[in-house]
């Protein structure tokens, strides 16, 4: 359906863009050229990458309406985001049917994990430092790359601002607030200084204050209920310090510090006379993480980083009320890591890499909770090696690793898990199979696994020890076609379509017990998933100052359950998995002013894996239209934004009841200096 | 030019509205019941038939009701929706007991906090309470008695649960008793009711008694020691209640206990364990699904005993190999004419369950999908 629609619009722009052809063939501006020639530039690396790469940089991302690295990615396609709902709510994404725990996020190159539940709330990034959003199925098409890179089955990489001094400047700054609905109120400041030409530092600190309260709306057709949603408040601080330099010998290094400090409320689902909920949770991030980057020869590259991160969660239910209190349990994760990558080039076309990273992971639960009872803190070694080479030639570029993956885990008193040895295999192309540099084909194999986690091994009411690792083997092969027109309307257009097959064995998967509150992980479930992803951009210049970029992706997915023909739900689509889904965004540009609309689609879906009516979800699609006027006061550049979101007011779930926002406002205004 | 940029715009809001009106939905409407014709009409049926409540898994809102009438061999599942299409978000999360007195159904439903009180014929509301965390129901004399996990919520200093009297013709709470922590299930023999404490909100510090509550003025009256997380209560004709204890999923296995009321001691203990059990006439009809963290398996045994002499009978209630395709046994329910013995399975609690249907020499006479997570049962006469 989204295919017809996205083709509707095509045409629709091609048309229109047509009718002002006549009036269009001035030529171009200089500063325009340059645009569309960075453009281009930056399309290429999606063109090339021998892995499906989607990414949002710079101007494009800056103008898109998203509060959180979250809401960015929806506009990917083969993503599934999973939105509890609010500014507060929970907000995972999974990529290709493969559940988020198989997708590993990078910020600044090293990886944001979470060894208790293996999940990153991505709805904690905020956009205001984050430079790009890059997401790679498989693994970023590189092979000097430390051995983690290779370790995920996709992967998105965040990467923070780097500064663009003016000359005879040595600041760069923005102060920006936001305010809008859901009593929203988000303050932030970014500032970057020059120490010395090969030194400068980073500060980037924001508030966010939300009462998170929003109507929602449930109806069968006969009952019809509006209430407002409770407990969804969040109050959050994040800082992030940093220093990057160059040394005389041109090796690069960097430090960062970051802390995230948040107290929100937990929202319940909304299920039949009861609305409101009391957990609380509190989490605050820590982590300190440093990288060197050295190239010592046209033949040796060395990379190296580390890094230190606590996280400590601490959640209330007042609704249990145990022998020593309300139900209150605190939980610490400490994690070590060390990253060496080297890359040696043998001749003009053969490099081979050698990466090794060493992880320790450690759960600390603290005396006198719930949670204490027969848990005993467990400690996690992982040591991970990649062995990698890459063949390139000027129209092939072949790329194959192997991952080998030592995991070692000590608990205390009880019976640990087993240790894990796995060597995983990785083979990736990339290739232009004619003259013309516009068109390449690709693909790849990835065999990779995702370990249990901390909770599904040792947390007393939940976690088994005998639990095995979940498999997935990924194939996709693919294209990608891009054109730079000139003395045209149509300026520029990219598209990239893959076709893939990913196989997932041994799913673990989570079955509540015979007792409320007591849950069981098991490996259980096989799962078939095949799909294409269709990404296009266009850039139009329909007159000589206005400038339309438009986008479009679309997901077409069957992603179903073969874990056992006698089940009722065999061979049935998994649950919250559309079979299609897709976004448009069209993106203006008239002088001082800036206007975006983004429509994004999700198909009908089913909350549990057995099909029937009490388990439909309807299609929900939403309309976002913003506005902004940048203008130039006193040497500052002043950047007002208005934002719409959910335009018709749908009423839709992601999660089953967990509602959503409907018609939403935002309003940023910023001032760079 | 300012045309032209007009023409572009239109054409984009064009295409806006295409999109927004080529993405559908359908209209809302109640979940409709589902029958299916299961077995032959038997008009003269002295039970006319039972109701099924299905749990439906936490946050999920998916506790349903499906009613087998025997009369007319329909097997109409999911009848809440469609027969109280009016109610907001319907039946609700966790259904955890069902109960029939006079002509009133009694649907514990324990996430959402809440009693619903329907016509017993026609499954229609007739009232709702709102009883926080509210575990069980059982009938006395025109009263209702419904256990809950606490009695006080969001009171740190107070982890016990009550058991609220609720008079059946006004519908209102009368009276509140606190017991011990998270009570469960319940039995009153003579003037007295018995309910189980488990203390599931504390392991290891679990409760391992039985309070014992004197009707008449509403008052706790002792406490017998039995074992750690009890959980079923059941009362036999020959003044004996059968106290199950879950263990605590590690060494300390589950267990069946028997006091003998006039006592009010424990009089006989069995060393094997009980999930969950039905009494008909002189039979207990029993199974243990156990789950050890130690050896990380499950252990399902059918058994039953004769509740006279307190002995176990060497006969099975099924006797085919069915048992063989239970994977998770939840409820269980013995036909008081026919003697058919009706089992669930609520496989991986998160799609539809079967219910079973054995003779009285364990054969097999049919089988039905259910809801998510079968498991309470209640008959109609």
């Amino acid at each position: 359906m989204v295919a017809i629609q996205g083709a509707l619009c095509g045409n629709l722009q091609a048309q229109s863009a047509d009718t002002v052809r006549s009036a269009s063939k001035d030529t171009l501006k200089n500063h325009h050229l340059k645009e569309v020639a960075i453009r281009a530039g930056r399309i290429s690396s999606r063109n090339t990458s021998a892995t499906p790469l989607q990414i949002l940089k710079g101007a494009e991302l800056e103008k898109l309406n998203s509060f959180s690295v979250a809401d960015a990615i929806r506009f990917f396609s083969g993503v599934q985001l999973k939105d509890y709902g609010g500014i507060g709510g929970l907000k995972t994404i999974n990529v290709r049917s493969l559940g988020s725990n198989h997708l590993a996020v990078f910020y600044d190159g090293v990886e944001f994990g979470n060894s208790q539940n293996g999940q990153v709330d991505l709805g904690k990034f905020s956009l205001d430092n984050i430079e790009e959003i890059a997401l790679y199925n498989a693994q970023k098409g590189t092979i000097f790359q430390p051995a983690k890179g290779f370790s995920a089955g996709s992967a998105i990489y965040l990467t923070s601002r780097h500064p663009n001094f003016e000359p005879g400047s040595n600041s760069i700054g923005k102060i920006s607030l936001k305010t809008g609905s859901s009593g929203l109120i988000n303050p932030s400041f970014f500032w970057q200084y020059k120490l010395s030409d090969n030194v400068y530092s980073t500060v980037s600190t924001e508030i966010i204050h939300a009462n998170g309260r929003y109507k929602f709306t449930y109806t069968n057709g006969v009952y019809d209920t509006t209430a407002v949603r409770q407990n969804g408040d969040i109050t959050a601080q994040r800082v992030e310090l940093g220093l990057n330099g160059k040394l005389r010998d041109s090796s690069k290094w960097a430090v960062k510090g970051y802390l995230y400090n948040s107290d929100r409320g937990l929202p319940a689902a909304i299920v039949s006379n009861k609305f409101d909920s009391n957990e609380r949770l509190w989490d605050r991030d820590i982590f300190v993480q440093s990288s060197y980057n050295k190239k010592f020869s046209d033949q040796y590259s060395l990379m190296m980083s580390a890094k230190y991160a606590n996280t400590y969660s601490h959640y209330v239910n007042p609704d249990i009320t145990t022998t020593t209190g309300l139900l209150n349990d605190r939980y610490y994760e400490d994690e070590l890591y060390f990253s060496v990558a080297n890359k040696y080039r043998i001749n003009p076309f053969w490099d081979v890499d050698l990466s090794a990273d060493y992880q320790w992971n450690t759960l600390h639960i603290t005396e006198n909770d719930s949670a204490k009872y027969r848990f005993v803190p467990p400690v996690r070694n992982t040591l991970l090696t990649a062995l990698a080479t890459e063949l390139h030639f000027k129209r092939l570029n072949i790329q194959a690793n192997v991952l080998g993956t030592f995991v070692k885990d000590k608990v205390p008193i009880l019976s640990n898990a087993d240790n894990t040895t796995e060597y995983t295999p990785a083979v990736l192309f990339s290739w232009q199979p004619t003259d013309n540099p516009d068109f390449r084909l690709r693909g790849f194999y990835k065999s990779i696994f995702r370990l249990p986690t901390f909770n599904d091994l040792y947390y007393t009411f939940v976690g088994y020890a005998a639990v095995k690792p979940e498999f997935n083997k990924q194939y996709d092969v693919g294209f990608t076609y891009n054109k730079t027109l000139h003395q045209q309307t149509l300026v520029y257009f990219a598209v990239q379509t893959d076709v893939y097959y990913n196989h997932v064995r041994d799913k673990i998967v989570a079955v509540p017990g015979a007792d409320l509150g007591r849950w069981s992980i098991i490996n259980l479930g096989k799962v078939h998933i095949q799909g294409i992803d269709v990404n296009a951009q266009a850039t139009w210049q329909v007159l000589q100052d206005v400038f339309i970029n438009t986008g479009i992706a679309y997901t077409h997915q069957k992603s179903v359950d073969v874990t056992n023909p006698n089940d009722l739900f065999y061979n049935q689509q998994i649950a919250y998995t559309p079979v299609n889904n897709g976004s448009v965004l069209i993106g203006g540009e008239w002088r001082k002013w800036y206007f975006t609309y983004s429509y994004i689609y999700t198909g009908e879906r089913y909350s549990q894996k057995y099909h029937e009516v009490s388990n439909y979800l309807p299609p929900w699609y939403t309309h976002d239209a913003g506005f902004t006027y940048t203008t130039n006061y006193n040497k500052h550049k002043l950047k007002l934004t208005a934002e719409i979101n959910n335009l018709l007011n749908q009423t839709y779930d992601v999660i089953f009841n967990f509602p959503l926002p409907g018609r939403n406002y935002r309003f940023t205004i910023s001032s760079t200096f | 030019m300012m045309k032209k940029i007009s023409y572009t715009i239109k054409c984009l809001l064009f295409g806006c509205l295409i999109l927004t009106y080529s993405a559908c939905r359908k209209a809302a409407q109640p979940i409709p019941e589902q029958d299916k014709a299961l077995l032959p009409p038997d008009p003269t049926s002295v039970v006319k038939g039972f109701y099924l409540l299905n749990e439906g898994n936490m946050n999920m809102n998916k506790a349903s009701l499906d009613y087998l009438d025997y009369t007319t061999g329909q097997y109409r599942r999911d009848i809440y929706n469609q027969t109280n299409p009016d109610v907001t978000k319907g039946l609700g999360d966790v259904g955890n007991d069902i109960g029939i007195y006079g002509s009133k159904m009694y649907v514990v439903v324990n996430v959402s906090n809440k009693l619903e009180i329907l016509n017993a014929h026609t499954g229609k509301r007739i009232s709702l309470i709102t009883i926080a965390n509210c575990r069980y129901v059982t009938f006395h004399n025109g009263k209702a008695y419904v256990s809950a996990y606490l009695g006080k919520v969001g009171d740190p200093n107070a982890p016990n649960g009550a058991v609220d009297e609720i008079d059946t013709a006004s519908l209102q709470i009368t009276r509140t008793v606190t017991v011990g922590r998270q009570p469960e299930e319940m039995a009153i023999v003579g003037e007295k009711l018995y309910v189980a404490n488990s203390g599931g909100y504390s392991p290891p510090n679990y409760e391992r008694t039985v309070s014992v509550i004197d009707i008449a003025t509403f008052k706790e009256l002792k406490r017998i020691d039995v074992a750690i997380n009890l959980d079923r209560v059941k009362a036999d004709k020959y003044g004996d209640i059968y106290v199950t204890s879950r263990g605590d999923y590690y060494k300390i296995p589950s267990k069946l206990f028997v006091i003998d009321t006039q006592t009010d001691m424990v009089k006989k203990e069995f060393d094997f364990g009980v999930s969950n059990l039905w009494i008909d006439d002189d039979t207990a009809y029993m199974y243990s699904f156990e789950f050890s963290y130690i050896t990380g398996k499950n252990t399902t045994t059918y058994s039953m005993l004769n509740v006279k002499d307190e002995t176990v009978l060497d006969r099975k209630f099924i006797t085919d190999g069915t048992d063989s395709q239970i994977k998770v046994p939840y409820g269980i329910a013995v036909n008081p004419v026919t003697k058919d013995v009706l089992v669930t399975d609520a496989k991986d609690y998160v799609s539809p369950g079967t219910l079973y249907c054995f003779d009285p020499n364990g054969k097999k006479k049919w089988s039905v999908t259910a809801g998510d997570i079968p498991a309470h049962f209640a008959f109609t006469y």
